[in-house]
């Protein structure tokens, strides 16, 4: 046995550590677990429901088309059908479903017991659940958008859209927008931090690359989206006039700012299911895969190319030139680093044994799909062939062979792979089959009969036809095998379901897997391993098949149990060295309940009850700080006994503990949002007609020196503290916070100076500045109003507290100098 | 136009074509092949260099340049007889205005000369909306605040069906309108007898 076992066998060591990891009994557990397995599973079975849901919206569309001159529905009831199906599909299904198999997936591949922030992800999950149902709820009601998914104003303004839709999709987006950052910094510093022993990052399995990847193009790609719904919301709301031509706004605003966010998100939704078909392929070919290196720089070439592509989106609305040549050599330019993921699969099977199962044949399917998807994507890069079919049927067609081809088959490839780890059994009826022939057949008769009617000229958000277009037989076609489609997917389901209640027992790795994943037991208990793994390759069940044994016997690190606690190992980020030992939170409703206020206050203006929302926000602070207070240790532990004879900090006494990553990613969204909002300052200056305003704010002396001195005052303080960490606390908390006070009233020299922001987008657009400004410095004059309590409550500080603290204060400085800067040189120019 | 747009349309088919059979070709032959266990890691540049990077980056070159020349076709270029013709959206009429007759103005209907080119001054007054008329051009986006400039020529005098192709609310589907392209005689007779 080896030196850390305190436990005699694995069966006494799974027992003390099953005990540990257990949720609460009963439904109550439901609400209060944080453990991957569990929050991954309502993930998946609630975003799959939404596929249900987006899907028979689907059937409602292939039924009112089916003939001309349908009487099934009319304008009003089919453009919430279209808006709301599309609005599904994207939002509520294709990410949340990734996001969830990435939460059951990952600390099991990576050799973690679990992600980085367990509270968190329930927090996302419980947002995602309460704002997808308040939009399902809507669209029961009658209430729908009807404004198409990208949702161009003026359309959805105040003016064209009077009613709740806009505001249902703007306000319950936004908050599922704000589950999916979450959950994006959550697996971005579970990736770089919790990993196996020795797993370095050249180690990893393809699929953390994948993933994160598109974690990091969450953070940049949301943020301009979750700035055009706040922008579009306050001119519903408050006639704050962005897209306003008369008033200084401009419409071509918001499609720039969705499609910085739309053209990213196609990749978002392909790259994780690219991971998977990595993932799957190698195994069932028998082999490894062909050029890891290559794969890995294709990944992260296409997210840095998919940032250049957004204008390809807006070919039709009057772009000069020679950015159309531009952006349409980038749009071809893409597919080089998916043709070098193409055939590096092609190469692995070609080297390897391919062996026909379930997982195998979904990516056949993929193969059929997504190459004619891409091949037509190609092609409307063309710009003036797009010119021609932009909004036709074939731009509708295209995008579902990319997105049914490249996501949806290789994630139910994915589904049957890994269902022996999720379920513990293996298939057992061979309804899959069926359905697979089912699908992939009905789906090409489907979408090339969608295609031909896109060329022949079919609109597309139309509500009906006309008969002598030459449309009617590609319809009836395509509307008979679309249904086919939605029964096989529909068998599909019920194959999983029942394979789930009723299929046979698996043995562990039935298909003779080499990553770490399938070294844990089958089911994958909660506590993923009795011990973390220590790792030598990149495969590391393929020259050790009796690691996971091992692993069971507790001969990793962390097989102790005495401290009776979660804990798992955190290493260095480059080498894979142990270097911390973490503990985990355990079960808490405060997630459930954060969520429950989180949402709260955006669902609140929807009735505009804003003191409602007001009050929520209020609970989301409170909840907030009781969440962090009780997580953090009150007393100072030391070093800590990791197994092997290594002695390793705790985390929360380390200088960049979790925390602090976590802080790092989401301060990156929030500066890509702060770009965003620039971005469409020097738009709307630039492009935007009825510019200049009437006036220009003209900065004042002392605004800018309380700005400066504010700014060099908040930088100043959190670094005395850590500086002295002993002595120097109370008169650097003194000067930060005075700090934030000085920038928070340069800002409101800003609003007072220019008092109606409904005026013209230029003031609207101040007070978003100002308005960043002081939402930054109340931010941070709460973290150190928190540290201050904690040292009146007696509780030691730490130096990673401080090291955060700094981070949001150097943040707030910057972008504050930068946002009032902005704002007062129009006026200092001229 | 239209004919070099259907070239284009043409040529991409049949490139598609031939690009999805290879690839296809590719994974059935690699998943019957049952390889020999010395055959290791050989052939890992020809998939990675040469098909994975080479094949794409030659091909994709060569269609950016063709679609671009293409493209410099049907661009609008200084012509002594232009013609310039306003369109403006609404929900859901389009109003065409004619530079040659100052106050003239028709509801869904266009009125142009054929054989000659023409300019189209494309704006809106309320919501997005898109200029189409499927023979003679590719389409233009009315932007409220914007106006867009699309040059289109009708070889021969007839009617041209166009259609708003930018989703705008309930009435979308029947905005729609249609091009009168009129002979020398009848577009001057149009200029003056209009009221």
């Amino acid at each position: 046995m080896s030196q850390t076992g305190r436990h005699r066998t694995a069966l006494s060591l799974h027992k003390a550590l099953a005990r540990i990891w257990a949720p609460e009994p009963g439904w109550r557990g439901w609400l209060t677990t944080s453990n991957n397995n569990d929050i991954g599973r309502l993930f998946l079975c609630v975003a799959t429901a939404f596929f249900v849901i987006g899907g028979l919206l689907a059937m409602l569309i292939r039924a009112q088309l089916a003939t001309p001159g349908s009487a099934f529905m009319g304008p009003e009831a089919y453009n919430q059908v279209f808006t709301m199906h599309g609005t599904v599909m994207m939002f509520l299904f294709a990410i949340p479903f990734f996001e969830a198999m990435s939460m059951l997936l990952l600390p099991g591949m990576l050799g973690t017991r679990d992600l980085a922030f367990p509270r968190l992800g329930a927090y996302g999950l419980w947002v995602y659940i309460f704002g997808g149902t308040a939009v399902i709820i809507a669209m029961l009601m009658g209430l729908a958008p009807d404004g198409g998914w990208f949702m161009y104003p003026p359309l959805t303004s105040a003016g064209f859209s009077p009613g709740l839709g806009a505001d249902v999709w703007l306000l319950g987006i936004t908050s599922i927008e704000v589950s999916a950052i979450a959950t994006a910094v959550e697996v971005v510093v579970t990736v770089l931090r919790y990993r196996a022993a020795g797993m370095s990052l050249s180690r990893m399995p393809i699929f953390a690359w994948y993933i994160l990847v598109v974690s990091v193009m969450i953070l940049t790609a949301f943020p301009p989206m979750i700035l055009g719904s706040l922008l579009l919301e306050v001119e519903r709301a408050l006639d704050w006039p962005f897209f306003q031509v008369e008033n200084g706004g401009d419409p071509l605003l918001w499609q720039h700012l969705f499609w910085l966010f739309g053209h990213p998100e196609v990749y978002i939704i392909f790259l994780p299911a690219a991971g998977m078909i990595a993932t799957i392929l190698q195994v069932m070919a028998r082999t490894t895969l062909l050029g890891y290196g290559w794969v890995v720089a294709a990944a992260v070439s296409l997210a840095v190319l998919s940032f250049g592509l957004w204008v390809h989106h807006m070919f039709t609305t009057g772009i000069p030139h020679l950015g159309l040549a531009f952006f349409s050599a980038a749009s071809t330019l893409v597919a080089v680093p998916t043709s070098v993921m193409i055939f590096s699969w092609i190469g692995t099977l070609w080297k390897g044994r391919v062996r026909m199962e379930p997982p195998m044949l979904w990516l056949v399917g993929f193969y059929a799909t997504f190459v004619i998807g891409g091949l037509t994507g190609v092609m409307l890069a063309i710009v003036p062939f797009n010119w021609q079919v932009h909004d036709t049927h074939f731009v509708v067609a295209h995008l579902h062979y990319v997105l049914i081809g490249g996501y949806v088959f290789p994630m139910i490839a994915a589904v049957y792979f890994f269902q022996p780890l999720l379920t513990g059994r293996s298939s057992f009826f061979r309804l899959g089959g069926v359905a697979f022939w089912l699908v992939v057949p009905a789906f090409h008769i489907t979408f090339l009969a969608v295609h031909v009617a896109g060329l022949l000229g079919q609109r597309r958000r139309t509500w009906t036809y006309d008969e002598g277009q030459g449309w009617e037989v590609l319809n009836l076609v395509a509307s008979i095998a679309s249904f086919v489609m939605a029964i096989g997917f529909a068998l599909v389901i019920l194959d999983i379901a029942v394979n789930t209640f009723a299929g046979l027992r698996g043995r562990r790795n039935q298909w003779g897997a080499t990553t770490l994943e399938w070294a844990a037991a089958n089911p994958s208990p909660n506590y993923g391993f009795a011990s973390i793994p220590i790792v030598q390759g990149r495969y590391p069940l393929l020259k050790d098949p009796d690691l996971a044994l091992r692993i069971a016997k507790g001969e990793g690190y962390l097989a102790e149990t005495s401290r009776n606690r979660r804990e798992t190992l955190i290493v260095a980020t480059a080498t894979g060295a142990p270097s911390q030992v973490v503990v985990l939170p355990g079960n808490s409703i405060l997630p459930f309940l954060l969520a429950v206020v989180t949402s709260a206050s955006f669902l609140a203006p929807l009735f505009k009850a804003y003191w409602l929302s007001a009050i929520a926000l209020l609970g989301v602070v409170i909840i907030a700080l009781i969440w962090v207070w009780r997580l953090a240790p009150a007393k100072i532990e030391g070093l800590v006994d990791a197994g092997h004879g290594a002695m390793l900090p705790l985390a929360s006494e380390t200088a960049d503990p979790p925390g602090w990553w976590g802080s790092l990613f989401l301060l990156l969204a929030d500066g890509v949002h702060f770009g965003s909002l620039l971005f469409g300052y020097a738009f709307l200056w630039t492009v935007a007609p009825n510019w200049p305003p009437p006036s220009y704010l003209r900065p004042e002396v002392w605004t800018v020196g309380l700005a400066l001195g504010g700014a060099t005052a908040l930088a100043l303080g959190p670094r005395l503290i850590g500086r002295w960490i002993d002595r120097m606390v109370a008169p650097g908390l003194l000067v930060a916070s005075l700090g934030t006070l000085a920038l928070t009233a340069a800002a409101a020299s800003v609003m007072i100076a220019r008092p109606t922001p409904a005026g013209h987008a230029y003031d609207a657009t101040l007070w978003l500045l100002a308005g960043h400004t002081a939402f930054h410095a109340g931010i941070t004059l709460i973290m150190l109003a928190y540290v201050v309590l904690r040292r009146i409550a007696g509780h030691s500080l730490r130096i990673g507290e401080v090291r955060i603290v700094t981070l949001w204060a150097d943040f707030t400085a910057a972008t504050g100098l930068v946002a009032l800067g902005a704002a007062w040189l129009p006026g200092a120019l001229g | 136009m239209a004919q070099t747009i259907a070239d284009i349309w043409w040529m991409m088919l049949a490139g598609a074509m031939g690009i999805t059979a290879l690839v296809l070709g590719l994974v059935a032959a690699a998943m019957l092949r049952r390889p020999a266990p010395e055959d290791g890691e050989g052939g890992a540049a020809l998939w990675l260099w040469g098909l994975g990077l080479g094949f794409p980056v030659v091909t994709l070159a060569a269609l950016t340049v063709y679609g671009l020349l293409m493209g410099e076709r049907l661009l609008p270029r200084n012509a002594a007889n232009l013609v310039t013709v306003e369109a403006e959206a609404r929900q859901w009429v389009w109003s065409f205005g004619y530079a040659d007759a100052p106050g003239l103005v028709t509801k869904d209907v266009l009125h142009i000369p054929a054989g000659r080119p023409v300019d189209v001054r494309i704006s809106s007054r309320d919501v997005v909306h898109s200029f189409w008329v499927p023979r003679l051009a590719g389409k233009l986006d009315a932007v409220p605040g914007h106006v867009n400039v699309l040059r289109i020529e009708a070889g021969a005098p007839g009617t041209y069906a166009g259609q708003s192709a930018e989703f705008s609310g309930t009435g979308y589907r029947e905005h729609t309108f249609t091009v009168e392209a009129h002979g020398p005689a009848a577009w001057s007779a149009f200029l003056q007898g209009a009221p």
